[in-house]
């Protein structure tokens, strides 16, 4: 299944993380991985949270430029050479990944990886056929 | 199609007769002027002229001009041709660059601006059964006033909603359904951005005509403000020196805009020689008022650049049609030698997908060579999460911007409302090069 990541547009000024984590924290929203894109006038702020739609309310209401990104998030063994398998189906299906990024799975011993590819169904049949496990927007509600 | 007209017996009246009537007006102005306002009794004897020596229109060429600095070097009430007695109403004009200038209004000339406004609007197709929302800033600034007296001089039941507070004015719209708008705009652009964000369609406002000026704007931003807000777009010019909104508006034809010319004459003149210039060529344009009594200004040199529209209207108007200013002159950037008018970097913005027109233009020296962002604020509908779009979308304005100016810019994507508005109005120029420099 897909996850839906929270993308933030952030100006490279100082404070914009900030703002945005300011806003998150006044909404009681808990972040469970967080990545940030940057360049050198700005960055993306990609956001995995508990509640998603809560999250999206108070970013829109602070004014904030936010969309909505569909992702996979991956878990997969927290031992050596569990990703690199899903890279390497992926690899062999001919798909390309735009960018990923990892945090710690509450489950214990399992890694969880964002990943956000060029064409995000393919890429979910290509893992869910080969037995990877993938996680829901439930399964980070806790 | 009929098209609706205010006052027809004014604004379709015969060129003959507008003529007579525009030489009388101009000869008592003259007049007026020389026996009351120092400025122009020294002016006039310097060159040696009289105001015997003006017979009709045709003469005008013969007055001096009269400068925006003028009104600066007479700060406050120096121009005014009547007694502070008579002066009803003063405004004063935001002053972002150098002293504020002020201007000032005789009950006569209260009426003048509502019959002037009221025709504005009314080219709209606005009758009194039309409620008026007025979201021009109310203050020292012309526009709130001045277009609300339009709208009540017409009859329409008018809310003066002033500018910001979006959520407020968009509660308004939907609640007291108002049927036509007067904003700048990109302020009008504000609001669908707040219906976009917020779900809201423009088929539950009840708008059908939108009235904009106050900032230069393109036939592309007319068309968005048009698809978005649900209404049609007309074009409005004025400026306070010469009575604030209503100088000039468009009609249902909505190609060019038609000149209250039994108020304000329009001339076109070459900003360099001051000479007249062939009709339908581009110059500056310059305004005189011929019948207002507190400021009657002669021969006001707007810096706007425009120019006259030949042929008659299909709307009957007599009055001569100007096409909307290209930039006004003292707007005019010196980019690296290239003359660079904030308009034509909102003509690529418009014509480039999903940006938004807000946007400031930032010009520094570095060494000796000039160096110019430009600041575009993201939207919703621009926005994405992949780096690498958001980077080549800067480079295509970066790309767009060179091929239609000739100049390289540096293009900067900022968050939503962060650009500073004034009075409703984007500022769009922050020139940071010393005046040494130019």
């Amino acid at each position: 299944m897909l996850l839906k990541q929270i993308s933030v547009f952030a100006e490279n000024r100082h404070g914009a993380i900030r703002d945005i984590t300011a806003v998150l924290a006044d909404a009681d929203i808990n972040i469970r991985a967080l990545s940030i894109a940057d360049t050198t006038d700005f960055g993306v702020v990609r956001l995995i949270v508990d509640r998603r739609k809560d999250a999206l309310a108070a970013l829109h209401k602070s004014g904030m430029t936010v969309i909505e990104t569909d992702v996979l998030a991956l878990a997969v063994d927290d031992s050596p050479g569990t990703f690199h398998e899903a890279l390497v189906a992926l690899t062999e299906s001919n798909i390309m990944i735009e960018y990923c990024y990892g945090f710690v799975s509450p489950k214990a011993g399992l890694a969880t990886v964002i990943l956000k590819c060029d064409d995000e169904e393919k890429a979910l049949g290509c893992l869910s056929s080969k037995g990877f496990s993938l996680l829901s927007a439930d399964d980070i509600k806790y | 199609m009929s098209y609706h007209i205010h006052n027809p017996e004014a604004e379709t009246m015969p060129r003959e007769k507008l003529h007579a009537l525009q030489s009388e007006r101009l000869c008592a102005t003259v007049k007026r002027v020389y026996e009351n306002v120092p400025l122009y009794k020294n002016r006039f004897d310097e060159m040696g002229l009289s105001p015997k020596d003006i017979h009709s229109i045709d003469d005008i060429t013969k007055l001096p001009f009269t400068l925006k600095q003028d009104l600066r070097d007479n700060y406050p009430y120096g121009l005014f041709a009547v007694p502070m007695d008579e002066v009803v109403r003063l405004h004063a004009s935001s002053g972002t660059t150098g002293k504020q200038t002020v201007v000032g209004y005789t009950e006569a000339d209260m009426k003048i601006w509502g019959e002037v406004m009221a025709r504005t609007i009314g080219a709209g197709g606005v009758t009194k059964s039309d409620i008026g929302h007025i979201s021009y800033g109310y203050g020292l600034f012309t526009g709130g006033l001045g277009g609300g007296l339009g709208s009540e001089t017409i009859g329409c039941a008018t809310i003066p909603a002033s500018t910001g507070n979006t959520r407020r004015q968009v509660t308004i719209l939907q609640d007291f359904k108002p049927t036509f708008i007067l904003a700048t705009p990109s302020y009008a652009l504000t609001i669908a951005e707040f219906l976009d964000a917020n779900g809201i369609s423009a088929d539950e406002l009840s708008l059908k005509a939108g009235f904009f000026g106050a900032e230069p704007w393109t036939e592309n931003m007319r068309a968005e403000i048009e698809n978005r807000l649900k209404l049609k777009a007309y074009d409005i010019y004025g400026l306070s020196e010469i009575i604030g909104p209503g100088v000039a508006y468009e009609c249902q034809c909505q190609n060019g805009l038609h000149v209250n010319e039994d108020h304000f004459y329009l001339e076109i003149i070459d900003p360099e020689t001051g000479l007249p210039m062939p009709d339908g060529e581009e110059g500056e344009i310059v305004f005189t008022c011929i019948t207002k009594e507190a400021l009657p200004l002669i021969r006001y040199r707007t810096r706007d650049v425009g120019k006259k529209l030949s042929g008659q209207c299909d709307c009957g108007r007599s009055f001569v049609r100007m096409i909307k200013p290209a930039g006004r002159t003292d707007d005019m950037l010196i980019i690296r030698g290239v003359n660079v008018f904030p308009s034509q970097i909102e003509s690529v913005l418009m014509d480039m997908q999903g940006i938004a027109p807000f946007f400031q233009l930032v010009v520094e020296r570095e060494g000796n060579l000039d160096k110019l962002t430009v600041l575009v604020e993201l939207t919703e509908r621009t926005f994405t999460d992949e780096v690498r779009k958001l980077e080549a979308m800067s480079r295509q304005v970066t790309a767009a911007i060179h091929s239609v100016l000739g100049i390289s810019a540096k293009v900067k994507l900022v968050e939503p409302r962060s650009i500073e508005r004034f009075e409703g109005k984007a500022k769009r120029v922050i020139d940071k090069r010393t005046q040494a420099n130019y």
